[in-house]
């Protein structure tokens, strides 16, 4: 039977050559890098190379780059981090202006609509237990953030905006440059270090550029198991300047942000992996591409299909179209019967029941995030494998078309 | 509740909350018994439908009786929904109409466990997709009453209002329950139960709890 993974915005598998390089570090470096002695040395020696090389793909600084245990965990220092770091900084405020006491005691943050669950819930949770207040952007019907929506949503005690560098489920690149610019400008008129501008870049690291002097971003995570690195391993870039408190206190590993012995392969893994991804972008990006407008244009002739996310404003890998009149999960089963590996943003196929709110904060129906199909491509993907998806696929929706007593009017869902 | 031990009837295939699903169902989805392919020769069979495609499930069920036995002889079905969901609907109808067919009696009574339990169980997160079966079988049943001119034999299915200010039924709780409510708060954001009428809490807390266990186990 047929094998076509098409599901790698979920995870990829890890690139031979990343395996190689991890794999020494498993049984023969497998040194801890705070022991005094040669093999802990060696093993320092192999944290510090990696970091180097992640700062130089983001043009930052080594110090700057802090290891994580993924993207989650990452999201979650930037996020918990600065508003802990703000919180903690108030009690030992006296002296500073009255603005800046005014901006800590009440801090106020800003998301997109469209973040990952990663940013959102830690966000949801601040909110509840009254730390913060949060505004959640809304997206255009292309999952955009509109930066004059920022602008308006941003107060003087505005201490963080977080928006993705690409969105996992549709793929629609966020304008994370003009952001950045918007919001340096801001601080400069208002003298004022607030808001820090954290991107959480795990869809993105495979396949754009994260020049952090570009960006303007502050902050900046992604993970190891979205590039063909490994799983369980992320980073995130914490300007220098910015003051973080950590998650978890311990040895005092990471400049004290992140304690905890560090996963040695899985950050020589990650580093790897970036720099691959990185040098090869360009040209995996073109064939990708290619691939990726094939089977939109195939999957749109499918009556009653609907594009999710941008035309042209989105990753290389990502196809996300709704089938109206079906249900992701019916439609992801009949793949996975002919061997290839989607994703949905249906409610059935979430942990919460409910169906993505990202496709919903794109302004559409819940029947269409209900019949949402994710197609992500990756360096294994073949046009064979687009073809072979395309010629069964008709046949699929027809068939839970026939059995589905909904017929819905397409006018509803331009 | 996902460490409990739910009742066989809601026990996946692995008893863990795994999403694969047993052979029975899988087979009842890729091979669906008796599902409607023409509507216009039913036109004239008793139907019921609940749901809809904005909740993530809708069902349609036709039936055929005969009006000597009140037994149904033929039952035929639509969904829209996820795998659990069509083959719920599928084994319904293979339920319906075998061994000479349930009596409109007996098809009142079908429970939502007696088909998940046929299916060989179904993961515990799935339970909910499988609920409007009976239901649209119930609405079926009513429709050949009030067809047969028998309107004394119609059962409304109304809820009890728990809750007087937002007038969230005690039905809602349950259709709640099953979409993944499973704490007070999580009912409250889905239905915003007593938040203006706290009064209604404890019996909300009751249903809370009694659907609970009545679909997912004890906690």
């Amino acid at each position: 039977m047929q094998s076509i993974y098409l599901d790698h915005a979920a995870t990829t598998p890890l690139d031979k050559r990343v395996l190689a390089a991890m794999l020494p570090f498993f049984t023969k470096t497998f040194g801890n890098p705070s022991s005094f002695h040669t093999p802990g040395l060696r093993a320092k020696e192999a944290v510090a190379a990696a970091r180097k090389s992640c700062a130089t793909v983001l043009n930052a600084h080594a110090d700057e780059i802090v290891f994580t245990s993924g993207g989650t965990e990452a999201d979650n220092l930037a996020l918990l981090g600065v508003i802990r770091s703000a919180t903690v900084s108030l009690g030992r405020m006296t002296m500073r202006p009255y603005s800046l006491l005014s901006t800590l005691s009440h801090p106020h943050v800003i998301a997109s609509a469209i973040e990952h669950p990663a940013v959102l819930e830690p966000l949801a949770a601040l909110e509840k237990s009254g730390a913060i207040e949060l505004t959640l952007l809304p997206v255009d019907k292309f999952g955009r953030v509109v930066p004059d929506d920022l602008s308006h949503a941003l107060r003087p005690e505005t201490i963080l905006v977080s928006v993705m560098y690409a969105n996992n489920e549709i793929g629609t690149l966020e304008p994370i440059a003009e952001i950045g610019r918007l919001l340096l400008k801001w601080r400069k008129t208002h003298d004022t270090p607030y808001p820090y501008f954290h991107s959480d870049a795990c869809q993105a690291a495979g396949a754009l550029a994260l020049d952090v002097e570009k960006s303007h971003v502050d902050l900046l995570a992604l993970n190891g198991g979205k590039i063909y690195g490994p799983k369980g391993v992320g980073c995130l870039f914490v300007r220098r300047g910015l003051k973080l408190e950590p998650l978890m206190y311990g040895g005092g590993q990471e400049r004290n942000l992140r304690s905890g012995t560090e996963n040695v392969p899985g950050i020589v893994g990650l580093a790897t992996a970036l720099g691959l991804a990185q040098a090869e972008k360009e040209r995996e990006n073109k064939r990708l591409t290619v691939l990726r407008d094939r089977l939109i244009q195939g999957l749109l002739k499918i009556p009653k299909t609907r594009l999710n996310g941008h035309p042209t404003e989105r990753l290389p890998n990502n196809v996300n179209v709704s089938f109206m009149d079906i249900e992701g999960e019916a439609a992801v089963l009949y793949l996975d019967a002919l061997g290839i590996f989607a994703s949905t943003g249906s409610a059935c196929a979430s942990q919460t029941l409910d169906p993505s709110h990202v496709i919903l904060a794109t302004g559409m129906s819940y029947e269409a995030a209900h019949g949402s199909i994710r197609f992500t491509l990756g360096h294994g993907t073949k046009k064979t494998d687009i073809d072979y998806v395309l010629k069964v696929m008709p046949g699929i929706v027809e068939k839970l078309r026939h059995m589905s007593p909904v017929n819905l009017d397409m006018k509803y869902f331009r | 509740m996902k460490n409990s031990t739910p009742d066989p009837d809601i026990l996946n295939r692995t008893g863990d909350n795994g999403w694969f699903y047993s052979d029975t169902v899988k087979d009842h989805f890729f091979n669906p018994r008796n599902f409607m392919r023409d509507e216009s020769a039913y036109a004239d069979a008793a139907m019921g439908m609940v749901g809809s495609p904005a909740c993530g499930d809708a069902m349609k069920v036709w039936i055929r009786v005969d009006p000597a036995t009140e037994r149904i002889i033929d039952c035929k079905w639509k969904t829209f929904g996820c795998g659990s969901a069509i083959a719920s609907t599928s084994m319904l109808s293979v339920m319906a109409t075998e061994n000479g067919g349930l009596t409109l009696d007996a098809a009142r009574r079908l429970r939502p466990q007696d088909v998940t339990a046929r299916l060989g169980g179904l993961p515990a997160r799935k339970i909910h997709c499988s609920v409007l079966g009976d239901k649209a079988l119930r609405a079926a049943v009513n429709d050949w009453y009030r067809r047969a001119g028998q309107l004394e034999k119609v059962e409304a299915e109304a809820g009890r209002v728990v809750d007087v200010l937002t007038q969230v039924t005690d039905q809602d709780i349950e259709h709640a329950v099953l979409d993944g409510a499973d704490t007070l708060e999580k009912l409250q954001a889905k239905l915003k139960v007593g938040i203006g009428n706290p009064a209604c809490l404890p019996e909300v807390e009751q249903l809370l709890r009694f659907y609970t266990e009545k679909y997912f186990g004890k906690q």
